[in-house]
């Protein structure tokens, strides 16, 4: 229940009480946005006592304002009131409702308008407008809050992420500009090494922030058009050979190689991408990673599954967050950005599908991903 | 006389295997015995078994304060212990704080504060100030 102030200004007290009696009673049930408005009736018989009225109680969140009052007017309270009358909803009533008036009334900030004399019908539909106004700004502005909320603690985290290898950079070159680590040149040589791979994750943690924002904010050209998986898959998996022959891990795959679907290569490529490199990752020494692909109507299915050390459920159930990484004695020393899923989920809702992931702790982990081939027609839209 | 009897044991603890290299490296270097542990849990299981001369600890580490827990678990057990703790997080939250004043050193049981990244010159003022205390 949503509690509206009404502050009715009026000099003649027949009027106020009639409007009072009919808020009394007065209730708008709001199921689209899920409220229901009630209202709290407040009365001054002029502008002055209006003032005085709004500087004891704060300002109200409806303002019935009867343009002419004797003393100080409807418009002149407008005027003098308009920096804490900022969030009020302002409805002029009046008798005289020329163009001209309603004009002067406008540009002081009255909402809407209410001719003498009205019926109590008229005055609900008057209402009902307003609060709708009302409410729906309120929500508006909670959710924008929220919002700046959300936003701050991603660019905290963010900031943490970006910082850990800046550390371990500036760290080891401390160390070999100030040679603190005794005489042996191999050890300066490897703390040069690893620098240059704490630079290279930065920039992957960069490139993986850079493709997720594009894609949830939609401005992500897309170029759409028939993209063949196994070509797709076995571009990623050449791009990970490398280290996985490193750790006499062998990658298969397994696709029909007439496989296709109507999609944006890139982004099916960050799945595959992203998933081989996983799977490489958190194997172990000479282990295998699968790679299948099946196709059935407008769906391809994308399985990459692992000899690795897999995950608990409670590990399971967090995975797809942003900046999740799974911390264990296991996976200590794993360099990621902590974004690879979260762009998998993003990329697998573009495509109407989703991910499934079954893993068993010390014996490896399966991920499952579904695409729906895009419209054609839809497609040539987004071209 | 064996010499290793005379070297004093460090004990790093952090979730961040270049800063364990680099630390471990240096103070090996400047005469120490060094034990590394990846995380609060595993920093126990070495305490268990081995008083070290003093600790460095990591405070961001698998819970965001496993840091400040440790330090306690440390200083319960042997409140004799230096421990130095090491953090990135001022910097990053403007959340400020120190381990300078006496009132401040009883919440974060901590002997000493120092931001990262670490100049080993100033990590081993701090070592051989709380060795001699």
């Amino acid at each position: 229940m949503n509690r509206l102030r009404v502050l009715v200004v009026d000099d003649e007290i027949y009027i106020r009480s009639a409007i009072g009696r009919t808020l009394e009673s007065l209730q708008f049930p709001m199921p689209d946005i899920d409220e229901t408005v009630a209202f709290t009736f407040e009365e001054a018989g002029s502008a002055e006592e209006a003032i005085e009225h709004i500087a004891k109680n704060a300002p109200p969140d409806i303002l019935l304002l009867d343009l002419k009052l004797p003393g100080i007017s409807g418009i002149e309270l407008l005027e003098q009131m308009e920096d804490s009358l900022a969030e009020t909803l302002t409805v002029m009533i009046t008798a005289y409702a020329s163009i001209e008036t309603a004009v002067r009334a406008t540009k002081s900030g009255a909402y809407d308008f209410l001719a003498k004399p009205f019926t109590p019908d008229e005055l609900e539909q008057v209402l009902q407008k307003a609060s709708r106004h009302l409410i729906v700004a309120k929500q508006a502005r909670l959710l924008a809050q929220e919002q700046r909320q959300v936003r701050f603690q991603f660019l905290s985290v963010l900031a943490h992420e970006l910082k850990a290898p800046l550390n371990a950079i500036e760290g080891f070159l401390n160390t070999v500009i100030d040679h603190t680590a005794g005489n042996d040149p191999a050890v300066y040589e490897e703390m040069l090494r690893r620098c240059r791979t704490r630079a290279q994750y930065m920039r992957k943690l960069i490139i993986d922030l850079l493709d997720l924002t594009r894609i949830e904010s939609g401005r992500k050209k897309r170029n759409v058009g028939e993209v063949n998986i196994a070509a797709v898959a076995k571009r990623a998996a050449d791009t990970m050979q490398g280290d996985a022959d490193a750790r006499s891990i062998s990658i298969t795959i397994e696709c029909d190689p007439g496989l296709s679907m109507c999609g944006d290569a890139g982004e099916i490529e960050m799945v595959f991408n992203n998933l081989i490199s996983n799977a490489v990752k958190y194997n172990k020494e000479g282990g295998r990673v699968d790679v299948r692909c099946a196709g059935q109507d407008d769906t391809v299915v994308i399985e990459v599954a692992d000899t690795g050390i897999g995950m608990s459920e409670e590990e399971a159930a967090q995975l797809f967050e942003s900046f999740v990484r799974i911390k264990n004695e296991k996976t200590f020393g794993i360099l990621g950005s902590g974004l690879g899923l979260a762009i998998v989920k993003k990329v697998a809702s573009l495509y109407d599908g989703g991910v499934f992931l079954s893993s068993v702790p010390d014996q490896g982990s399966a991920f499952t991903v579904r695409l729906h081939s895009m419209k054609m027609d839809l497609a040539e839209g987004n071209q | 006389m064996n010499q290793s009897e005379d070297k004093r044991t460090i004990l790093l603890v952090d979730d961040d295997t270049d800063f364990l290299f680099q630390l471990q490296a240096e103070f090996t270097a400047a005469g120490y015995e060094v034990l590394t542990a990846p995380n609060g849990k595993q920093a126990l299981e070495v305490l268990a078994g081995i008083r070290p001369d003093l600790c460095v600890v990591d405070l961001m580490m698998e819970k965001a304060d496993m840091g400040f827990t440790l330090c306690y678990k440390i200083k319960k057990k042997d409140p004799s212990i230096p421990v130095i703790m090491v953090t990135s997080v001022t910097h990053e939250t403007g959340i400020d704080f120190d381990a300078t004043t006496q009132e401040e050193r009883s919440w974060i049981k901590a002997d000493a504060l120092l931001d990262k990244p670490v100049r080993f010159e100033q990590l081993q003022r701090e070592v051989t100030r709380l060795l001699k205390g």
